[in-house]
């Protein structure tokens, strides 16, 4: 069982001022194993925050990161898993499946996470899933009213995936919880 | 010196031997029953300590040994049977020593076996004693024979419930005696001051410091008789205790004494003595330090309050907060050479208190405020950093306190105080502010409060000197711009017209900040304000507010101005996204105007002010994700901005971003929505010119290293005409895309090109989704069908 927390768009300072308490009294260290962060941190504070939670951290680059020298994606291997990560404001028209299942099948990839849009969803498709966190702090998106602050946790077990979905609705955090199973597992590279 | 300590302990170590070797004939006389020898070799051994070579440390140490030695002879004195003497004759016998000082040792220690008798009134001995005691003048001699006095006497007093309470003997008369030996204690002590050889001040203060305590101690005798409850303290004890204090004029005594009156009795009386207590303190001496004496009785009489929820209306009853304010006024105005740190210091305890005691009663609060801004006012300039960390620390308590900083900005007098720190210490203050807003998660939501929250961290919102913001550490710098920038966040109305006030002010107050400043505030305000337009997009009609009317059209004025104010810095990355932003928020306010301007101004930043070539990738694409977005614009408007952007995405500096931005710029054409462009045509136009940009890039690969470069791009624009060839554009056919792929193959497989894993697995997955949509069954996989493989 390796937890993976995967969360971004906190636009701190620009657009929150912190994570809601709620959210902090969760997020406790030494319970993850990785974080991978789609970006818009915006400032090393919240890096730094981020690595007392674990210090195994991934976080690819926001449009509003104050660090430019995050890289625009980023791909990685867990247990039997490959993730690939990437904000998503690079991927027009933003937010569109379709455009994101192509960045994924780039990546060569099982589950893809992006961000950009401040609204979580978790979707599959024959090419693997694609998973959005959501803004960790609920900031202001241009592209969806109403956000919620939400992050997600992946319980990756095997050929399993369990995508636990955190939403902070009116006050009360609410959980909902997805599963994925791969069919075949990750062969290395043979080219 | 050395040589007097060496000395010192010479002398020490005589007067030690000199006790054993008396007291071992003194026991010899003990053991056969010998008074008369007990009594002649007692006497010798006593007068070891008539001696005047000892400090005070080191005469204690001589005095122990007599003081136990005494105890075995009190207990063959009480024993009548071994020596055949009563006790009144023994008492009348002992004065026959011929020394004082021995005599008066032994005259107590039998005093002490004669009241144990009973054979007299308690009160009888003990007046005698303490009388009597008044040949010794000597002040360490005295002191230390007083002392012993005090010891002895000690369970022989005749309080309440006392074996030796009477009809004739009562409290009182303990009282009375107790009262007794410590003026004369104090009298001694003082006199210390005075006598002995012409020695170093310090010295002298030293040695009378490790006397103290025998002085203290009748104090502690008093607090502990039963028989003194408060009407007694009142009217007695206190009364006589202060007498002694005032009268003997020293500084030292007064300090210790004043000290030990408050540890030693308890609260309540302190409370009820409060006026009795507090007018002593005019009449000390002018060097004694009343402020620590003052600042113990308060953080006492807050304990006292924090203990329980009880005592808190006896305060009120005795008027607590008024009397020790007036007297630390009275203090202050007194002492005109007060350092400022020790003002600021008894305030901090006035204010401690008052918020144990009266946390509900602002206006006390305020009060104590307002006398410290009065006392501030007559100090020039406050340098002292120890005063400066005090006003922190007394402004910080009742932040600590009502963890609300909206309670703290009602207090008139808190603005005032700022006003006298130095730019360095306003700043410290105004983070604690901010953390303390940030700990609590408050809210603030009127505009009134939001401008004195303003006001007050002025320090960090703009210069106020011009020395300041070149000193300033860069990271700190930053951390202090970001709480800012993380406070506007705090502040919040859920009324418009209010909201709006709210983000004028804070406009108002960091238009000032500077170029340095402007990154950070502008856009957390921006994001503010765009919240705003937002909450009015739900609501019906517009908001007529006061002054202003509360439109979006109206914010997007303010908005304007907020950005171009960023042309200063000049910061054009984040004046374009911020643009951008606006168009979107526009967009949805179905302002086709307002939006169009701010694609000009957004396109303006990027020809004139955005030169680094990856940023330029990053800012296009920006402008095409929002852009492919708008539902605004008519067909004219729109046009003109979508052939800018195609423009400029094919003259990016690498071909590679060149491609990727125009086949980006495709989706500027297809808007899947139900009234969205669907332009099929102009579509393939965009991926076709994509190609020929990759067909360009690939030649210049070959051309420039000998092979290919890599496939992908050729992929990535695969992948594109499948995702308009599924969503139903007829200008892409199958066999343009069955073109495609062997255009691909080609290229993977030419001779120049060296393998590159990831653009095969790219097209593997391709070629795999082609595959799972023709399986998918109904239009779908009959129109991929058509794709032969």
């Amino acid at each position: 069982m390796v937890l993976v927390l995967a969360l971004g768009d906190l636009h701190i300072p620009h657009r929150a001022a912190d994570l809601p308490p709620k959210f902090k009294s969760m997020l406790v260290p030494g319970k993850i194993q990785h974080i991978i962060c789609t970006g818009n941190l915006c400032i090393k504070e919240v890096q730094d925050y981020l690595k007392t939670l674990c210090p195994d951290l991934h976080i690819t680059r926001g449009e509003y990161d104050e660090e430019t020298r995050y890289p625009e994606t980023k791909t990685l291997t867990i247990g039997q898993f490959k993730l690939g990560l990437c904000h998503g404001h690079q991927v027009i028209p933003w937010g569109d499946l379709d455009s994101l299942a192509m960045l994924q099948r780039q990546l060569d990839v099982d589950i893809l996470v992006t961000g950009h849009t401040h609204q979580f969803t978790a979707y599959k498709h024959e090419g693997g899933v694609v998973i959005n966190p959501g803004s960790a702090t609920g900031a202001y998106s241009s592209i969806t009213y109403d956000v919620n602050p939400s992050f997600v946790l992946m319980d990756i077990d095997g050929l399993r995936v369990v995508v636990y979905v955190y939403e902070l609705i009116d006050g009360e955090v609410k959980v909902d919880k997805i599963d994925f199973k791969k069919t075949t597992a990750t062969t290395h590279s043979a080219h | 010196m050395l040589n007097g300590t060496e000395d010192e302990e010479k002398w020490l170590a005589e007067g030690i031997a000199g006790i054993q070797h008396y007291a071992f004939f003194m026991h010899r006389a003990l053991d056969s029953n010998n008074l008369r020898e007990a009594l002649k070799y007692s006497a010798q051994m006593l007068s070891e300590l008539r001696t005047s070579k000892l400090p005070p440390h080191k005469y204690y140490e001589l005095y122990m040994r007599a003081f136990d030695e005494l105890k075995r002879l009190e207990l063959f004195f009480k024993d009548e049977s071994k020596h055949g003497v009563s006790v009144v004759d023994l008492y009348e016998l002992v004065q026959h020593a011929g020394n004082i000082l021995p005599r008066l040792y032994l005259l107590c220690t039998v005093g002490s076996i004669y009241i144990k008798s009973k054979e007299a009134p308690a009160k009888e001995v003990l007046k005698d004693l303490v009388e009597m005691c008044r040949g010794v003048q000597h002040p360490i001699r005295g002191l230390f024979l007083r002392s012993y006095l005090a010891q002895i006497s000690r369970d022989k007093l005749p309080d309440i419930g006392s074996e030796y309470e009477g009809d004739a003997d009562t409290v009182i008369d303990a009282v009375e005696f107790v009262l007794q030996n410590f003026n004369e204690m104090n009298k001694l002590w003082v006199r210390m001051q005075h006598q002995g050889p012409g020695g170093v001040k310090e010295k002298r203060e030293k040695e009378r410091s490790e006397l103290q305590d025998l002085v203290g101690k009748n104090l502690h005798v008093l607090s502990q008789i039963e028989g003194v409850d408060l009407e007694m303290y009142k009217e007695t004890v206190l009364p006589r205790v202060l007498e002694q204090v005032v009268n003997c004029k020293d500084d030292l005594a007064q300090y210790y004494l004043m000290d030990c009156i408050i540890q030693v009795f308890p609260d309540e009386y302190h409370l009820q003595t409060l006026e009795t207590l507090l007018s002593a303190c005019p009449q000390l001496q002018p060097t004694v330090d009343v402020k620590t004496v003052l600042s113990q009785l308060m953080d006492r009489l807050s304990n006292y309050a924090a203990s329980s929820a009880d005592v808190l209306p006896e305060f009120l009853q005795v008027e607590a907060f008024s009397k020790l304010s007036n007297a630390i006024g009275k203090v202050i105005e007194a002492q005109v050479d007060m350092p400022a740190v020790g003002a600021i210091t008894l305030y901090v305890s006035l204010l401690t208190f008052t918020l144990r005691v009266h946390p509900d009663r602002l206006d006390y609060v305020d009060l104590v405020l307002g006398a410290c801004v009065k006392k501030l006012s007559n100090i020039p300039e406050l340098e002292d950093r120890r005063a400066m960390k005090q006003v922190v620390a007394l402004l910080s308590a009742p932040l600590e306190k009502y963890n609300d900083i909206v309670t703290a900005l009602t207090l008139s007098n808190y603005p005032r105080v700022m006003d006298h720190l130095d730019i360095g210490t306003n700043k410290v203050m105004a983070m604690v502010i901010i953390q303390s807003i940030m700990k609590n998660y408050s809210c603030i939501s009127t505009a009134d409060k939001v401008e004195v929250l303003f006001e007050l961290i002025k320090g960090l919102i703009k210069d106020i000197d011009d020395a300041d913001v070149d000193e300033l550490d860069e990271e700190d710098f930053k951390e202090e711009q970001n709480s800012v920038a993380r406070l506007i966040h705090t502040l919040y109305n859920d009324e418009p017209e209010e909201m709006l006030k709210i983000i004028c002010i804070v406009r108002k107050h960091t238009m000032a900040g500077g170029p340095k400043r402007l990154p950070f505030t502008v856009s957390s305000l921006v994001f503010s304000a765009l919240r705003l337009v937002r909450q009015l997009q739900g609501l019906e009609g517009d908001i007529v507010g006061e002054d202003v009317p509360v439109t979006p059209k109206k914010i997007f004025q303010l908005l304007t101005q907020m950005i171009d104010s960023l042309s200063a810095v000049p910061s054009p990355e984040l004046a374009l996204r911020l643009y951008l932003q606006c168009a979107e928020a526009a967009n949805g306010c179905d302002l086709e105007h307002v939006a169009y301007e701010y694609f000009t101004q957004a396109f303006v930043l990027y020809e004139e002010e955005i030169a680094d070539s990856k940023a330029q990738v990053t800012a296009i694409h920006l402008i095409i994700g929002t852009l492919q977005r708008m539902n605004v614009f008519g067909v004219e408007n729109r046009d003109t901005l979508t052939h800018k952007a195609t423009g400029y995405s094919a003259r990016l500096l690498k071909k590679v971003d060149q491609c990727r931005a125009v086949y980006a710029c495709s989706h500027l054409f297809w808007v899947d929505d139900q009234d969205g462009i669907k332009d099929g045509e102009r579509v393939l136009l965009c991926l076709k010119r994509a190609l020929r940009i990759a067909n360009a890039a690939q030649q210049m690969a070959n051309v420039a290293r000998g092979s290919g470069g890599p496939v992908t791009l050729f992929v990535e624009i695969l992948n594109k005409y499948l995702y308009f060839f599924e969503k139903g554009n007829g200008q892409i056919t199958s066999s343009a895309i069955e073109g495609l792929i062997e255009l691909i193959n080609t290229e993977t497989h030419c001779d120049s090109t060296s393998p590159d894993s990831i653009s095969d697995a790219f097209l593997a997955s391709t070629l795999r989704y082609i595959q799972f949509q023709k399986q998918k069954g109904s239009v779908a996989g009959e129109k991929f069908e058509s794709i032969k493989l």
